[in-house]
């Protein structure tokens, strides 16, 4: 075959360089030789890119800056938010625990009839231990009525309006309860005093009580009903020569977080001042 | 109300602050004001509604405690800070004293060196820790419902 003209075998030429340099490729032969001669160009390009890259920050920036402080702030409100809505639900958590207490409790007691209600103030004066409540004689609530929590015995109610209550706290230092203390079983009375708690008297000499041992109501006196808690002995005080032991008692109630509380309204309270001398 | 829902949950020790005190004597400390003795038996009336005092001792507690400010107003009237100062001083332990002698003449046991160690005490100092940031409030109140008249 003739070649027909210098041009033609030119372009067989290139095309058969072209192929043979595609072939090396293609084989890793030119590895080395483009490493070499691509290094400078990438190191070149890298340098432009990172200045061309820092340039557009600098003069982007003040948009960029503006934009984070707006989603900084939605994000700290968003947090807020949050937060408040976290807060809200553990008082829910912490309300709903202490009515599912309370309606095990009342669950329980099927004996009594109960009328829930909050705490709606304390007495203001502090010499006297008195909280008020939201429910009244309207919610058929009397004088004298038995108040409980879940954990023991609150008081009683010491006046009564339409609307709200006064419930006289077991801490007033007038407040006298009988008791029984469990397992002795011995008879004593539980006295309220000025500095919010309760203690133990009249416990007879030869009783053996233990701290420890749980002072439940006794029923006598007709004030309070029977078996309800009161509190634990934490401490004894015995002399030889004295009739009596005392006690200090922890009360069941935690009175500083008393929030809702169960009025006992099928309770009686009998009046024993007729009958005294 | 805010004194029974929120000031009596705050004690220090056994003791409390008595809002209704520092603001009545804060209102008769006031140069222009005339009308304490009305927020006397005011005050009176609603503390004896949340407590379970006898009614008649805060009230009588509360004018008296007006009826000291009016006299010290009279004498130190230049110096009003002072003035709140003495009158919280004496006024604590007058609404105290009476609270306690009509418990202790009701029946009610009190330890009279407890009361005073761990209520009075620490309720005259938190009245007079109290005392100033209640005079500015209501001294600003004052000072908005009656005004100084400016002679042009």
């Amino acid at each position: 075959m003739k070649i027909s003209s210098p041009r033609t075998l030119q372009t067989i030429v290139l095309f058969m360089l072209v192929v043979g340099l595609m072939a090396l490729a293609l084989g890793g032969f030119l590895a080395p030789l483009s490493g070499v001669l691509l290094s400078p160009v990438v190191s070149a390009q890298t340098w432009l890119s990172t200045r061309y890259q820092a340039m557009q920050d600098f003069v982007s920036s003040p948009s960029d800056m503006n934009r984070l402080r707006q989603r900084n702030a939605e994000l700290e409100a968003e947090v807020a938010r949050l937060q408040t809505q976290i807060i809200e639900l553990q008082s829910e958590i912490r309300e709903v625990q202490v009515l599912s207490a309370l309606l095990d409790f009342a669950r329980a007691h099927p004996e009594n009839t109960f009328v829930s209600a909050t705490v709606i103030g304390r007495d203001p004066s502090p010499f006297i231990q008195y909280v008020n409540i939201n429910r009244g004689s309207n919610d058929g609530l009397r004088r004298g009525m038995p108040v409980v929590t879940h954990q023991g015995l609150v008081g009683r109610i010491a006046a009564v309006t339409a609307s709200a209550a006064r419930v006289q706290l077991i801490t007033d230092p007038i407040s006298n309860i009988n008791v029984r203390l469990e397992p002795s079983q011995s008879e004593a009375v539980v006295s309220g005093q000025i500095t919010g708690e309760i203690a133990l008297d009249m416990i007879p000499i030869d009783a053996g009580v233990q701290p420890g041992d749980l002072v439940l109501t006794s029923g006598y006196g007709g004030n309070y009903p029977a078996d309800i808690l009161v509190g634990q002995i934490s401490g004894i005080r015995k002399r030889d020569y004295e009739l009596f032991q005392t006690a200090s008692v922890q009360p069941a109630v935690d009175f500083s977080q008393l929030g809702i509380v169960m009025v006992i309204t099928n309770f009686n309270p009998v009046d024993l001042e007729p009958l005294q001398p | 109300m805010f004194q029974s829902a929120v000031a009596s949950y705050i004690p220090l020790l056994h003791g409390t602050v008595d809002l209704v005190l520092l603001a009545l004597i804060a209102w008769a400390l006031q140069e222009r004001v005339d009308t304490a003795w009305q927020w006397a038996l005011i005050g009176g009336l609603l503390f004896s509604l949340a407590s379970a005092l006898p009614v008649g001792v805060m009230l009588l507690a509360y004018v008296g405690v007006v009826a000291i400010a009016e006299l010290i107003k009279r004498r130190v009237w230049q110096i009003p800070i002072i003035a709140m100062f003495v009158t919280v001083f004496f006024g604590t332990l007058l609404t105290h004293g009476l609270s306690v002698t009509a418990l202790v003449l009701g029946g009610t046991p009190l330890p009279l060196f407890q009361a005073l160690n761990l209520v009075t005490l620490p309720s005259l100092f938190l009245n007079i820790l109290l005392a100033i940031p209640m005079y500015s409030l209501i001294g600003d109140l004052a000072g908005w419902l009656y005004p100084v008249e400016l002679e042009v």
